[in-house]
């Protein structure tokens, strides 16, 4: 067997296994490293430098998320030249680009006409649409990093809003890479990549099209990785998480299962997420299951039972309805035999509804002639 | 499935056949693409078009539409020639080895190449590879079942899969992705002319005086009953008189659409219970409104059989109910209360009455799902099926000979039409088409073409022809694309006004009843 291979981290000692990262062990230890590019599931690109923690002896800083763990190598995760390394970055990101939210504010200088300046390019007077769910916001507030100049300058590319699904925000892109590693390493749909070099540098979809000409399939998952406000969905965009209610459930387009989050507000849908930790998709979506939802609250419901009379439907009540249903089906079974009725159940209900239904069927019109629509 | 869908990493090969997976199971495609991009597994495709699966692929196959059980009789004949087969498992756990042997021997690369088209040495290599593999997983869709001669494909695979021992392993398995999201539900819970929930037949005396003693009846009906695709045409002649459709639009998914509107029209009685006005409502009697799955507790079987909870999220619209409720309500007025207080309690009956079900609780699968069979509370459930015995004991090779699709091309009806879904739509598109965004997205039909046929048959891109078969004819835009091959075009289904299925031919299965969608016969001219 191997020698065993031991860790320190902040005065723990701690064992691992050969390959995995500093990151890796601390988490197994339930020891916090605060990170921002890193996507779970997907291969480190250290390039954000958020996770640094200090190497002790060496009094050098190395990015968690990507550097191995080798055996006696002792960190410490929160030292002050830790803090100070984090602070800076975080200010860094928060100076370039439409950062409006209420962690800004604190500085004053400036900042009604960087408001200003802001509304202007968002057309809309509202705060930076990831306000309230922004990995960057909580990290300036715990490690309270405030002000810097605002950039006032204008964004170097115009907000994206071609598509009917995602507003690409490059002014708010903090060139994380996570968009580009759930494209590429979780959906596999190759679609985004970095483009440019230096200053210029911008998420691209290839030749840098919009998504709607480019090989995008719209399933969302950058949507859903971008740790700020440079991705968001197109029609929930301002809608605030502290007003949603989330409600776990399971997608009933096809045969997969998803599991969704439904964002609820009002009694209405508002958004639907994938919850990451949950088989059998760990947070992946497709287009329909993210974002086509909209039937739900459709005005083409059906609200009422109808009945049809001289070839028109009326509308009316469900004892109508069903006195007139349960009086038909009798005299039919009564007249031509439990064999003459049919039902067809569907592969779109529930279980419950299923079961009810071949209940009905066998017990209730006591014929077999029951089946639904999969083999169409 | 056999396997699970997070099992698709395990596979060292993965066989997909019949199957658009990048659009019609858009998140389980990730699991192939991430096998073969991360974990260096060979995915072989076997399609008649371009799918987007085949640029992932290192091996595709592109046989003649309607041609399955040739290649497949043929991937069989090599591995059996190379001694390729593994003879343990052969002779374990399977049965009439030697009828499939004799089968096969006649279907050689050059055979089987006459028939299908694909090329003597793909066919080799594709044996080799599939036969090599230490696990190896199919996949397969409505492309391999809605055939004349489904059954026959799917029985094929199952031979392919036996005839390698890749059954009852991690990374292995025979995996139909279900179309619909609770298809295996509706399975599950007896949704069937012949089958309880739990698949107890109905002709088993001990399962309905089980069955009996537990919903209080006597006199449960003991034939098998109709299939949905018998029910539509006998309705026509007569001999069924009322229909009870809930949640389904057979009107534009039914193949031969023509003769569907007809035979509806021949009923006495029609009631269909849906969240939309549907081609089908139209034509009944009464309509009852339904919840839908946001607006309802209950739970959905996914397609590895890993049962989850739908949870009420909104109110539903006004007057609409859950559809148990209506259904239960109907009962009652029949004479037989059904006096269900929640879904809950629905599905602890179910539970009760379904030993694959058994186990399971909502309490056990608040957080996660749970895979049948899982017959009892301590059980953990059952991820892959089959890996001591399979369910009639030993495994048993069906031989199979190819028999070419039911209808044919002629000077008048010269080219191949076969049928299919995109990926912004699903179904017959009662939900999707009500998505703004995947509207705009995908805004309506069309039909694929080959470069070859356009210019054969004077066919400009993005102009409108008249597509017509023996039974029918729409109007729609081409497309002109190289994901077709020459001789055949493709039509998606989604699009009530320009309905794929008043061409498709309704000629079935002989067992499972399911009609040919992906083979008919067409012309093409340019519209009127
Ligand atoms: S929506 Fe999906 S396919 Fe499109 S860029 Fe984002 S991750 Fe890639
Ligand atoms: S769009 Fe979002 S996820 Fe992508 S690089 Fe920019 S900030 Fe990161
Ligand atoms: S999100 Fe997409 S892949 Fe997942 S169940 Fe829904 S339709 Fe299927
Ligand atoms: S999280 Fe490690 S460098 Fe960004």
């Amino acid at each position: 067997m191997d020698k065993e291979n031991t860790i320190v981290i902040n005065g723990n000692r701690l064992n691992f296994v050969r390959g995995e990262t500093i990151l890796d062990v601390a988490m197994k230890n339930n020891i916090e490293i605060p990170t921002l590019c890193h996507l779970k599931g997907t291969t480190p690109t250290g390039k954000c430098g958020v996770c640094v923690v200090q190497v002790a002896d060496k009094d050098e800083l190395v990015t968690a998320c990507s550097t191995q763990a080798e055996d006696g190598m002792t960190i410490l995760t929160e030292s002050s030249s830790v803090v100070t390394s984090r602070k800076q970055t975080i200010q860094k990101m928060l100076s370039i680009g439409n950062h409006n939210c209420a962690v800004r504010a604190s500085s004053k200088e400036n900042w009604t006409q960087y408001q200003l300046k802001v509304h202007q390019e968002d057309n809309s007077p509202e705060l930076c649409p990831a306000w309230g769910d922004c990995r960057l916001q909580d990290l300036a507030y715990r490690y309270q990093v405030t002000g810097g100049g605002y950039a006032n300058v204008k964004a170097l590319y115009p907000m994206e809003m071609a598509n009917p699904f995602i507003i690409r925000d490059f002014s708010r892109c903090i060139l994380c890479g996570r968009c580009v590693k759930a494209c590429n390493e979780v959906q596999v749909n190759n679609a985004i990549e970095f483009g440019y070099d230096g200053e210029k540098q911008k998420i691209i979809a290839r030749d840098d099209k919009p998504l709607k000409d480019s090989d995008c399939v719209f399933c969302g998952e950058c949507v859903q990785a971008c740790p700020v406000g440079a991705l968001v969905p197109k029609d929930s965009r301002f809608e605030r998480p502290w007003e949603m209610q989330k409600v776990r459930s399971t997608c009933s387009y096809c045969g997969v299962g998803c599991q969704i989050n439904f964002h609820v507000k009002d009694n209405r849908v508002i958004k639907i997420t994938g919850p990451d930790d949950a088989p059998p998709n760990y947070g992946r979506l497709c287009v329909k299951g993210r974002f086509g939802f909209d039937f739900i609250h459709s005005k083409d419901r059906l609200t009422t039972p109808l009945i049809k009379e001289n070839g028109k439907f009326r509308d009316a009540s469900w004892d109508e309805a069903l006195d007139l249903t349960a009086r038909r089906l009798s005299e039919i079974k009564k007249q031509h035999g439990a064999d003459s009725i049919g039902v067809l159940t569907s592969a779109r209900v529930t279980n419950e509804d299923n079961y009810a239904a071949m209940k009905f069927t066998r017990a209730v019109l006591k014929t077999n002639n029951i089946d639904h629509c999969a083999r169409l | 499935m056999t396997n699970t869908i997070g099992d698709v990493e395990d596979a060292e090969v993965i066989l997909v056949t019949g199957s658009n997976t990048t659009e019609n199971h858009p998140v389980l495609s990730s699991f192939i693409k991430r096998a073969v991009k991360f974990k260096n597994a060979k995915l072989i495709v076997v399609d008649p078009r371009r799918i987007k699966l085949t640029e992932f692929a290192h091996l595709w196959l592109r046989p003649k539409l309607g041609t399955d059980v040739a290649w497949l009789n043929g991937l069989m004949h090599v591995i059996i020639a190379e001694d390729l087969h593994d003879k343990a498992f052969i002779e374990n756990r399977t049965t009439d080895f030697e009828k499939l042997k004799s089968m096969v021997e006649k279907f050689t690369p050059d055979y089987v190449k006459q028939i299908t088209g694909i090329p003597e040495a793909r066919i080799i290599e594709a044996a080799r590879l599939y036969a090599g593999a230490r696990a190896g997983a199919i996949l397969y869709c409505m492309g391999i079942t809605q055939h004349t001669t489904g059954t026959d494909n799917v029985k094929s695979l199952a031979n392919l899969a036996m005839l390698c021992g890749n059954l009852g392993i991690a990374g292995g398995g025979v995996n139909p992705l279900r179309g619909q999201n609770n298809v295996q539900g509706a399975c599950d819970m007896g949704g069937l002319p012949n089958v309880f929930s739990g698949y107890r037949p109905v002709t088993d005396a001990t399962v309905r005086k089980e069955m009996e003693g537990a919903w209080g009846v006597s006199d449960l009906p003991e034939k098998p009953g109709l299939t949905v695709t018998k029910m539509v045409p006998m309705a026509h002649t007569g001999e069924i008189k009322a229909l009870y459709i809930i949640g389904e639009n057979p009107m534009v998914s039914d193949a031969d659409l023509n003769h569907a509107e007809k035979s509806l029209s021949h009923l006495d009685f029609l009631v269909v219970q849906d969240i939309f006005m549907t081609e089908t409502g139209m034509m009944a009697d009464v309509v009852l409104p339904s919840a839908c799955f946001a607006e309802k507790d209950g739970t959905f079987s996914n397609t590895e059989r890993r049962v989850q909870r739908v949870r009420k999220a909104v109110d539903a619209p006004k007057d609409a109910w859950n559809d148990w409720r209506i259904t239960s309500e109907i009962a009652k007025r029949m004479g037989y209360p059904m006096n269900y207080k929640s879904s809950q309690e629905i599905f602890e009956e179910i539970a009760r009455l379904t030993p694959s079900y058994a186990g399971i609780s909502y309490e056990r699968i608040e957080r996660q799902g749970l895979y049948w069979p899982c017959p009892t509370q301590d059980h953990p459930g059952t991820p892959i099926l089959h890996t001591q015995e399979f369910t009639r004991g030993k495994g048993m090779f069906h031989a199979i000979d190819y028999i070419p699709p039911a209808e044919k091309t002629d000077d008048e009806y010269p080219l191949y039409l076969t049928t299919g879904r995109v990926l912004y739509h699903y179904h017959t598109g009662t939900m999707t088409r009500r998505t703004e965004g995947l509207n705009e997205r995908a805004p309506e039909s069309f039909v694929e073409i080959s470069a070859e046929d356009a210019k054969r048959f004077g066919v400009e891109d993005e102009s409108m022809i008249t597509v017509a078969s023996r039974r029918g004819e729409i109007n729609v835009r081409a497309k002109v694309s190289k994901m077709v091959e020459e001789g055949t075009v493709f039509i998606p289904f989604h699009y009530a006004e320009a309905a794929a299925n008043k061409l498709t031919h309704a000629a079935l299965d002989p067992v499972s009843n399911i009609p040919e969608y992906k083979v008919c016969a067409i012309r093409l001219s340019r519209a009127a």
